[in-house]
């Protein structure tokens, strides 16, 4: 294994190379393999992105390159997934070339390992053995290239925005000199700003380096300038080769463009068509916000007395309409999030307060969190941002009858929204088991089957497919049509002129770190 | 709302001090101080670790903050003594069966003296002791396994954000019609099904961030270190401190002629 180290005195990255030949991998446990018969080369220095729609093997491809796909756990059992064909990185196996390779994962908290910056950056080095001396020469210089360098070395990493802590990810990789570099929808969690903020730390890196690149990605027009080749992958079958397309990323667009459309990737220029408005909505009021100041920590204590938090955000006021749609939003940490979860009923105002119209509150008082849960579904319904914390039984029709089951009524509209929101095939699915699309497809269908007069929804739209968004928009306008207020917390700004409605913008309210 | 896991601002001198050495001190004066149950002992003890708050960027509030748990145990524990222990000497107290007397009183002060002295090295401990140095102390000076050592150093980051975590599901959960209040029954179950909520989510982010490390080249063979752990002048002094703090404790006791031997 120490063959494959470099000493850490190397000046520059040798790009690596990557050869499959009918490569497959089936996971334990999956009748069908994640990926078949893939024949790839990608010569150093290549800079690839990665489509094909969801359930065509990309992430697992990547971990296969980054040498930790596999089920041999800690005890050395092997479960009983399946390996075919060859996949190798400079002639190798990815697990004899740790190091060579470095990825890049979805979540922000999990690319964090250690709790300084310095640390974080230099924990890869360290596991490949590389001198101290060079170690902290290479922590320096990787933080410099993804533009963190203005930071303390030992600055929390739990204070670093996702944004920051994808390009800390970025920094903890370099520091490993990789020759490939693999990146698994480093920027889906992230605002616009992140988005960018990532994008350009990868492309100077790639500049300086001249390391070779495979990134997957459905927002295609975020990496096409960046990179030189796409090859488009599709699900593993035993008839049909897993590489779809393969070329210039210009000429794959074009002749792959009505393809990728379908199979829901973000194609440059095209906004999925989405259904039109039909009518206005009757504009009652149902539900008030007045100069509310939100927070998400609890009031504390000191000799008896309670002492209100500080709020991220003051003297907010908005107005939630019967068929009209409310977009909130604005900057990182401003809390928006927090102000539509009080607004919901679900956090305790700081200040000012929240009221519903009698028109809303039915008889259950004006104070949305004072409300008891059944009480509060029935009325205002919340959709989070990670619809799995919104999970609370073992299969998808269970999940949707939940809501009236409490209630004692509404068991009739299941079936309509599980027809209407394509979940029927799924009925005996574990929830946590759905893809990414049919997660918030159901998440949404839950709240909604207390038919609840507002809707709040926290940043549905990332991460999701071109065709989970368009269908989620035209559903949340049927919705409007029928009188419902949605209110959404979105960056997406595509999705708010979807929708319609008036725009709550919050701006920060005291300077965030640099 | 999440805890940080390093030590930015204490610039107290104890801080510059090699987390073992730290260790081995706190160790030899809990084990000192185990060993009698008179209350001489303990208030000295007590006294010296008191006047150690400095060197170690600690101060009252702080103490409560983190200790309140220990020194509410050590109250409790003194009161308790000091109503079941034998009556003997003069009764000060008699309710029902719930009686104090002096010699009792004497025994639970002493012991709820002692519980905070014990405790108290260790919150001292913990106050100028960054995790990431003891692990590096751990795996470099004392030989643990670095795969345990940074691994449960990883694993402790994710706490803080389960704490989050635990809030949100709760809210999310709300908005699904599961009422966190209501009788104890209900309440009981909500929080089984919060709990659940919170393990599943704690696994996925588990094994992510295994993922993670391995993709960084973790669990390999020999790895390096990027910050030493060394011992100075500063750690003699420490092991020295622990030690005279120690047997000025027990000299007073034999001095006042209340040192008593457990189960002696």
């Amino acid at each position: 294994m120490p063959a494959a180290y470099d000493d850490g005195t190397a000046a520059t990255t040798r790009p690596a190379a990557v050869t499959a030949r009918g490569w497959g991998w089936r996971h334990a446990g999956r009748s069908r393999p994640a990926v078949h018969a893939l024949d790839l080369d990608i010569r150093p220095g290549e800079r690839v992105l990665l489509l094909g729609p969801s359930g065509a093997g990309k992430s697992t491809l990547l971990h296969a390159l980054a040498g930790v796909l596999g089920d041999v756990n800690d005890d050395g059992e092997a479960g009983d997934s399946d390996e075919s064909g060859s996949l190798r990185i400079d002639g190798a196996s990815p697990r004899e070339r740790r190091g060579r390779a470095g990825l890049v994962q979805q979540d922000p908290e999990t690319q964090v390992v250690l709790s300084r910056l310095g640390d974080d950056v230099a924990f890869g080095a360290e596991n490949l053995a590389v001198p101290r001396d060079a170690i902290w020469a290479r922590v320096h210089e990787a933080l410099d290239d993804v533009g963190l360098s203005h930071l303390p070395l030992d600055h929390p990493t739990s204070a670093l925005s996702g944004g920051q802590k994808q390009r800390l990810a970025l920094a903890g990789i370099l520091a490993m000199r990789p020759g490939l570099i693999l990146l698994d929808e480093p920027t889906a969690n992230l605002d616009p700003t992140g988005v960018l903020e990532v994008r350009d730390a990868v492309g100077r890196c790639l500049d300086k380096t001249g390391a070779t690149l495979v990134v997957v990605e459905h927002r295609v027009s975020v990496w096409k300038d960046l990179v030189d080749r796409i090859v488009v992958l599709q699900p593993g079958s035993a008839t049909d080769p897993a590489v779809l397309l393969d070329g210039p990323p210009d000429r794959v667009l074009a002749e792959a463009r009505d393809m990728l459309i379908a199979a829901g990737v973000w194609v440059p220029g095209f906004v999925p068509a989405t259904r039109n408005r039909a009518s206005g909505g009757s504009g009652d009021l149902l539900l008030a916000a007045e100069d509310l100041a939100v927070s998400r920590e609890r009031p504390g204590r000191r000799r008896f007395k309670t002492i209100p938090p500080v709020p991220v955000q003051q003297d907010i006021s908005a107005q939630v309409r019967a068929g009209q749609a409310l977009t909130i939003t604005g900057p990182n940490g401003a809390g928006k999030s927090t102000f539509a979860l009080t607004l919901a009923g679900l956090l305790a105002p700081v200040g000012g307060n929240v009221s519903a119209t009698l028109d809303l509150g039915q008889g259950a008082g004006i104070d949305p969190y004072k409300w008891k849960a059944d009480q509060l579904i029935a009325r205002i319904g919340t959709v989070f941002q990670e619809p799995e914390h919104q999970f609370v039984t073992g299969n998808v029709l269970d999940e949707l009858m939940f809501g009236p089951r409490h209630l004692g009524h509404g068991e009739e509209r299941v079936d309509e929204l599980l027809q209407r929101l394509r979940l029927t095939e799924l009925v005996d699915a574990n929830p946590y088991t759905l893809s990414g699309g049919e997660k918030r497809r159901l998440s949404v269908a839950t709240v909604l089957a207390a038919h609840p007069q507002v809707l709040v929804l926290d940043e549905p739209t990332f991460g999701q497919d071109a065709n989970t968004w368009a269908e989620l928009a035209s559903f949340l306008s049927e919705l409007l049509d029928a009188g419902t207020a949605v209110v959404s917390v979105t960056h997406d700004a595509e999705f708010s002129t979807a929708l319609g409605g008036a725009e709550l913008r919050l701006g920060t309210t005291e300077a965030v770190a640099p | 709302m999440r805890q940080e896991l390093t030590l930015r601002g204490n610039q107290a001198l104890l801080t510059r001090a090699n987390p073992l050495s730290k260790f081995a001190a706190v160790v030899f004066m809990t084990v000192v101080l185990a060993l009698s149950i008179d209350w001489v002992s303990a208030s000295v003890a007590l006294f010296c670790e008191l006047l150690l708050f400095p060197l170690a960027g600690l101060t009252l509030t702080l103490l409560w903050q983190r200790g309140w748990p220990l020194i509410l145990a050590a109250a409790v524990g003194g009161w308790s003594t000091s109503i079941l222990a034998p009556d003997s000497g003069r009764i000060l107290l008699d309710v029902g069966i719930w009686s104090m007397s002096e010699d009792s009183l004497e025994l639970g002060l002493g012991f709820m003296l002692r519980g905070l002295a014990i405790a108290l090295p260790a919150v001292l401990l913990m106050s100028c002791t960054d995790p990431t140095d003891l692990a590096d102390a751990l795996a470099q000076k004392a030989r643990l396994s670095h795969r345990f050592v940074l691994g449960t150093l990883a694993a402790m980051r994710l706490v803080g954000l389960m704490a989050e975590e635990w809030q949100t599901i709760g809210m999310a959960r709300r908005a699904r019609g599961v009422g966190s209040r209501g009788n104890p029954a209900q309440r009981m179950r909500a929080t089984l099904g919060q709990s659940f909520g919170l393990l599943v989510q704690a696994i996925r982010r588990a094994s992510r961030l295994a993922v993670t490390m391995e993709a960084r080249g973790f669990g390999g063979g020999d790895r390096t270190w990027a910050r030493e752990s060394t011992y100075s002048r500063l750690d003699v002094w420490v092991l020295a401190g622990g030690a005279l703090m120690a047997t000025a404790a027990v000299a007073a006791a034999v001095f006042a002629g209340t040192w008593s031997f457990v189960g002696g």
